[in-house]
């Protein structure tokens, strides 16, 4: 408080850290420290009773390493994931490039692309488990008439999965078609003049223009679509509970079950641990080598 | 040239065709849960010109289940967050445009933290905080993990900071003081911004399911994700085609504001894709 220049400096730090106050307060309170105290919770047994939690190393993590749900669980989410992924953001390119066309009735189009992503994935789920219902599901009544046997799709380990894989694709694709559309429609017009001029191909023009522009889109999309293949489970709530057989049980839907149907929160705390690790990692992974790549300037 | 180049890489008749195809399978599913919801139950499968439409399947969805109560808590708790989120965020992000302070950029990381780290994952912990407050089963626990949302300091972080620092200290000079500047200049200049966002905001929000479907157990507090799937998943019987009138019925708001404001919405989940 001496020197004037100095206490208007630090004024003003104090008049920005009450601006961050009451956001950072609720950031430490729900996020970090939730990520904290799940770490040291994995750690400890669950309290039952009058008996509290104690120290128990890494027993929880021993627990899920012998649990083959837990396994089945990584699996399948792995599996969704590599679906998931490619499968959605293929699509919203098409469709945006589709929609970036003129083309008649270019408004329906897009809005029919874009409508799944407005409705909740309960909405969404219901629809579609009415869409697989057997015998008088939709799905059934196309198979029917083409002289296929009927199937109970979600009930059938084989092609519960792949069903519930359809239903995220479609709520994902609409989305991520609008941001490849907003870049698209940055894209310079003249470039597609001279490269009709070079007499270049559609293909080669899309895979040797577009596609590199269009890099930093598709790693934001990219990267929206991993959190998401870990994070979408609300339709597996209404169209499988996580069976048949587990055959549907995804990460976040194990630790629904663990730590909400069995109480046991140590063991969820640990499956915690492993989905905030993954997180984490898909961010490392974007900071420091993604990021450095994908830009072209 | 232009017409040369729309010849070769616009859209030939094969683009349209394969675009309406995928356009029509994508809102297959959805029109088939129109049919249903407005046909009586005996038409729910059955495709006739002919089939007499009808609203009893809402009447019915609308009596069996506290609709009424689900959507005024969901109402309720949209208005919350979305409040709670944008002054939080305002003021947050004037800090990280405008001031310069000792442990900004480890602040700024910190909130970042949470793009990756959503509340969603952070259930078992959050519930056993919600329960020390003594506040489960309220609207407030449904609402207060995402009260500050790092997207929106983002966002907003990243406007704030493209609007000439001139206009901010001709207002000073003027001798207002720095919030009366953030809500006559920040604000105002940012509204495209907080529009966008707070559409994203009450979509998200609007169809959150997990975290709601934990922290409630009573029809008091219970958003309107949550209340559908109770309905619909009680095993007792419901007719598909009341189902298919709840589901739809949930859903309308957001979906006839969506038809309504096409174009902002789409251009506001564009703009928040952009940074």
């Amino acid at each position: 408080m001496y020197a004037s220049p100095n206490a208007g400096a630090s004024q003003r730090a104090v008049h920005a850290w009450l601006l961050l106050l009451p956001a950072l307060a609720l950031l430490v309170a729900f996020t970090h420290w939730p990520a904290v105290a799940t770490l040291i919770d994995s750690f400890h047994s669950t309290p039952r009773g009058a008996r509290p939690a104690e120290w128990v190393g890494l027993e929880n993590y021993v627990v899920m390493v012998e649990d083959p749900v837990f396994w089945q669980a990584v699996r399948n989410n792995l599996w969704f994931a590599s679906a998931t992924i490619p499968l959605s953001i293929g699509l919203a390119l098409l469709m945006a490039l589709w929609v970036n066309e003129r083309m008649a009735g270019r408004t329906l189009v897009r809005m029919a692309y874009f409508t799944p992503t407005v409705l909740p994935m309960i909405a969404v789920a219901n629809i579609w488990l009415f869409f697989y219902t057997p015998q008088y599901g939709l799905l059934e009544q196309f198979t029917g008439a083409l002289g296929l046997p009927s199937r109970n799709w979600l009930g059938d380990p084989s092609t519960a999965l792949a069903c519930v894989t359809v239903v995220a694709v479609w709520k994902e694709a609409g989305f991520f078609m609008i941001f490849y559309l907003a870049a698209l429609q940055t894209l310079n017009p003249s470039l597609k003049e001279a490269a009709a001029i070079e007499g270049a191909s559609r293909w080669y023009f899309f895979r040797r223009v577009q596609w590199p522009l269009l890099m930093p889109t598709t790693l934001f999309v990219l990267i929206n679509a991993v959190i998401n293949a870990f994070r979408l489970v609300d339709h597996i709530f209404i169209l499988t509970r996580g069976g048949p057989d587990n055959a549907t049980t995804l990460l976040l839907y194990h630790l629904y079950e663990v730590g909400f149907k069995f109480w046991d929160t140590g063991y969820a705390a640990a499956i915690t641990v492993v989905l905030v690790a993954v997180l984490a990692s898909v961010a490392l992974v974007q900071f420091f080598v993604l990021d450095k790549r994908v830009h072209y300037k | 040239m232009t017409a040369r180049a729309n010849t070769i890489y616009g859209a030939t008749w094969f683009d349209t065709l394969a675009a309406w195809v995928l356009a029509v399978l994508w809102i297959l599913p959805l029109a088939y849960a129109v049919w249903t919801a407005f046909h009586p139950a005996e038409y729910a499968t059955r495709f006739d010109l002919a089939a007499p439409w009808t609203l009893d399947n809402f009447r019915h969805a609308w009596e069996a289940a506290p609709f009424a109560r689900y959507f005024l808590n969901t109402v309720l708790l949209v208005a919350i967050i979305l409040a709670a989120q944008l002054v939080l965020s305002t003021l947050a992000a004037y800090a990280f445009a405008r001031c310069e302070f000792r442990g900004k950029n480890v602040a700024f990381a910190l909130v970042l933290v949470q793009l990756m780290i959503m509340p969603d994952i952070l259930l078992v912990e959050n519930y056993k905080t919600m329960g020390r407050l003594g506040l489960v089963d309220t609207l407030t626990a449904i609402g207060l993990p995402y009260f500050a949302s790092a997207f929106a300091i983002f966002l907003l972080r990243q406007t704030f900071m493209g609007i000439p620092k001139e206009l901010d200290e001709a207002a000073r000079v003027e001798g207002a003081s720095a919030l009366q500047v953030l809500w006559r200049v920040y604000v105002p200049l940012a509204r495209p911004v907080y529009t966008a966002f707070a559409l994203v905001s009450v979509s998200f929000h609007w169809n959150n399911f997990l975290w709601p479907l934990i922290i409630t157990n009573s029809v008091e507090s219970r958003p309107l994700t949550v209340g559908l799937q109770v309905f619909s998943s009680v095993e007792q019987g419901v007719e598909w085609s009341i189902i298919t009138a709840a589901t739809l019925m949930s859903t309308a708001p957001l979906l006839i504001g969506f038809i309504l404001f096409q174009r902002q919405f789409v251009q506001s989940f564009m703009r928040a894709g952009i940074k």
